[in-house]
């Protein structure tokens, strides 16, 4: 996997935070294109080039939500893109309070926090069953494992754009 | 070849050290070169105002005499400039109501300046600033500058930026790197002598408002998050104060100043000068004498304070947000670090300081930090510094356009430079031959609230049936911020074709065919610059030794000696006409050479009299 070479890691879910910032700061200093300003055309591209992947490979893998996505992907695991079955009545409640939001009444705002802040809940408990996961893939191999990381990536990424839709609807009634 | 560069080959000898790279601040109102000298960072030469005028005879002046020149040719001198950069028609249709010059017909996707019988686009006026310092930088150095590192405003978009680097090739200079203001800034502050730490740079200069906060780690200084307006500054006070004074003009003169280009660009500068002292004292008065008539108006620091508020104020919301993308929290930041002429205004200053609960930093000359923080860039990319090394990110979102108007973000804005993102892309109908990519900057999902950026014309695809066609498209934004496109078709592996129709900006042949022509008519100009120089210092020889000779000091010298005086100024009269600056030049120096007993007797006989002064 491309960034894991960048950085020159095996390709592992779980990583090392502050190591892998020091691998990113040792090649930028050893490869930026600051450093090849007055090199022939070639070598200054290939810094160019090295640098820019390097630079993506970092902020990819730095976020354990968006190491996973990229992980899956390079192993040939899509993230489905659909509504989590068991999901599906705590979700249409909170569009009734959306809608209702949307509509002036006022009283769906509490509704609608609460459901927030219950989606809150679930991502930080996700994050949570992921720290989990990512080592126990790491250390087996796993592929039920990385099927498990699946599911629960198809949940955050749902979850997190209600969040987000919430948070949109409730900022423009507090700013009136 | 110009005669300059011949004679500085041969003083500096072949084969010595590299041509130095300088730093230059492009600003809105002052520009400025500095260059990186053992340890530090210095200024090469004064401030030069931003400032482009067009004179009787045609001629283009930048700097300082072209400031005067808003006064007396307002219709044909521009000066912020820096705020059309990059912009269209109709980004800057209100702005350029308060413009003294005109725009001219055409200016569809490049604005194009009406200055006299001349036509002029941003980069092109740009370029004559650049000259400028150019040629100041080559006076004070000795020896030819031809490679560059010049600052932008960090929240600069693609075409802004790319008009800053066209700019650079029209002015004959190799731009080697775009930096952001508020990072050289950082760089100039020496903040990295803490080895690790949050620093927050708040840079509020004449036309353009950045925030950046950063994180350094041992000589590295990383951005995590930059933030702005491209078109929030000092000038907007001005416009202000402008206003104001307007309208009372009009009501006790009777009469509608800003009919007039000369009348309102000397209340501008009026207004300025007013705006500068309340940086320092409590209270100001615009004061303006012309045709005739007297206007003043006391404006104490309460009124101005709520006048500007506003103005103020829009820079706070950039700061949280920036705050807010860099995942720090406030309490966290070490240092704040205050750039730009305008951070000068008290009010700005406590407004920092309430916001980020710090004193801020004002030790270094906010004027001119950003340029001395471009020369450690410089030395950075000679290789002279090797223990800085600089990350910074792109300060806005990069995305294509999809189907429905959609925005498809492929690199986020905050990401660190170069980045870069690979999409596929193929044909929708059969035998298709080409696939045209629009490109916008942005934060919002419609492209139409979005900046457009570029079309990329993926053209001369072989025909084949819908959807089989599969051609990777990479997107790299290099370190200075600019947008590079590649393709390659998948299938044979081989390098795809791009033409690139920039949405609002110069085409690679128009500036090729500006850089052409500029360079024909750069050795005109520097000739006759050099001669226009050489008969200014001609006069002042000529005026002191006209002094000299009514002195006493003259009687006392040789028949001979006062013979070769009276020679050399003759043969000096005789040249100064002509158009060879070398020869001026030379009967300066035999007019020197013929002078020099009489100096020394008159350095003599001051001294001596200072001393006699003394005894008494």
């Amino acid at each position: 996997m491309q960034y894991y070479e960048a950085l020159g890691l095996e390709p592992k879910l779980a990583l090392d935070l502050e190591d892998l910032k020091k691998r990113f700061y040792d090649r930028s200093r050893q490869w930026h294109p600051d450093r090849f300003s007055r090199a022939a055309p070639e070598e200054r591209q290939r810094a160019l080039d090295m640098t820019a992947t390097l630079n993506d490979a970092f902020r990819t893998l730095k976020a354990p939500v968006s190491r996973a996505e990229y992980f899956l992907e390079e192993s040939g695991i899509p993230i489905p893109k659909e509504a989590p079955p068991e999901l599906l009545e705590e979700v249409f409640e909170f569009n009734m309070a959306l809608e209702e939001l949307r509509g002036g009444d006022g009283s769906a705002r509490e509704a609608l926090l609460a459901a927030e802040a219950r989606f809150n809940g679930m991502l930080t408990e996700i994050d949570a069953s992921l720290e989990q996961l990512f080592p126990r893939h790491d250390a087996s191999g796993d592929r039920t494992v990385l099927d498990e990381i699946r599911g629960a990536l198809n949940r955050r990424r749902y979850i997190a754009n209600l969040v987000r839709d919430a948070g949109k609807e409730l900022n423009v009634h507090v700013a009136n | 070849m110009s005669t300059l560069q011949i004679d500085f080959s041969a003083a500096g000898g072949s084969g010595g050290a590299p041509q130095k790279i300088v730093g230059i601040d492009l600003g809105t109102t002052n520009s400025l070169v500095a260059v990186m000298d053992l340890t530090s960072p210095r200024i090469l030469s004064g401030i030069v105002p931003s400032v482009v005028s067009v004179s009787d005879k045609g001629e283009v002046i930048a700097g300082r005499e072209a400031r005067d020149m808003l006064i007396t040719h307002p219709e044909r001198t521009v000066y912020s400039v820096k705020r059309l950069m990059g912009r269209g028609l109709a980004d800057v249709e209100e702005e350029v109501k308060l413009f003294p010059f005109r725009i001219a017909e055409g200016s569809d996707s490049v604005l194009k300046l009406r200055l006299g019988d001349k036509i002029m686009t941003p980069p092109e006026v740009s370029a004559y600033i650049l000259r400028k310092l150019k040629h100041d930088a080559e006076v004070a150095l000795g020896e030819p500058v031809t490679q560059a590192v010049i600052t932008v405003p960090a929240y600069f978009n693609d075409a802004q930026r790319q008009a800053t680097k066209d700019a650079g090739r029209i002015a004959g200079l190799e731009v080697l790197r775009l930096v952001n203001e508020p990072t050289a800034a950082a760089l100039a502050y020496g903040l990295d002598k803490r080895k690790e730490g949050l620093v927050a740079v708040y840079d509020f200069g004449g036309g353009t408002f950045d925030i950046s906060i950063l994180r350094l780690h041992d000589g590295i200084f990383e951005v995590l998050a930059t933030n702005g307006d491209t078109h929030l500054g000092g000038d907007d006070i001005d416009n202000l104060l402008l206003k104001i004074a307007l309208e009372d003009i009009h009501s006790e003169w009777g009469r509608d100043l800003s009919a007039d280009p000369t009348g309102v660009q000397l209340l501008r500068r009026a207004v300025i000068q007013a705006k500068e002292q309340l940086s320092f004292v409590p209270e100001a008065v615009i004061d303006l004498e012309y045709s005739g008539h007297r206007y003043q108006r006391h404006i104490g620091l309460d009124l101005y304070d709520r006048l500007i508020q506003p103005v103020v104020g829009r820079t706070l919301g950039p700061c949280r947000d920036c705050i807010k993308d860099s995942g720090v929290k406030i309490e966290e930041i070490d240092e704040v670090v205050m750039v730009g002429g305008s951070t000068r205004i008290p009010l700005v200053r406590s407004a920092v300081e309430k916001l980020f609960r710090k004193r801020p930093h004002t030790e270094l000359n906010p004027d001119e930090v950003v340029a001395l923080g471009a020369a450690v860039q410089a030395a950075i990319l000679s290789g002279d510094v090797q223990d800085k090394l600089l990350l910074d990110v792109t300060p806005l979102s990069l995305g294509i356009e999809t189907l429905g108007g959609l925005v498809s973000k492929l690199i986020h804005r905050n990401s660190t430079i170069p980045a870069s993102a690979t999409e596929a892309f193929t044909t929708a109908v059969d035998g298709q031959k080409n696939v045209l990519i629009h490109v916008v900057q942005g934060e919002r999902e419609l492209v139409k609230d979005c900046r457009s950026l570029a079309r990329f014309d993926l053209k001369d695809i072989a025909p084949q049936p819908a959807g089989m066609a599969r051609i990777e498209v990479r997107f790299l934004i290099d370190a200075n911020g600019i947008l590079n496109v590649t393709a390659r078709d998948v299938r044979t592996g081989k390098e795809h074709s791009v033409e690139v129709k920039p949405s609002y900006g110069l085409t690679d042949e128009q500036v090729e065919a500006m850089i052409l022509e500029s360079f024909e008519k750069a050795e005109a100009d520097f000739a006759e610059r050099q001669v226009r120089e050489a008969r200014v210092e001609a006069d002042t020889i000529m005026a002191a030794t006209e002094k000299a000779r009514k002195s006493e000091a003259y009687d006392t010298l040789e028949p001979t000696e006062q013979s070769a005086i009276d020679r050399a100024v003759n043969e000096l009269l005789v040249v100064y006409h002509g158009n060879d600056h070398v020869l001026i030049r030379a009967k300066i120096d035999q007019l020197n050479t013929a002078t020099e007993v009489l100096a020394h007797t008159i350095m003599n006989t001051a001294v001596s009299r200072m001393l006699k002064g003394t005894q008494l």
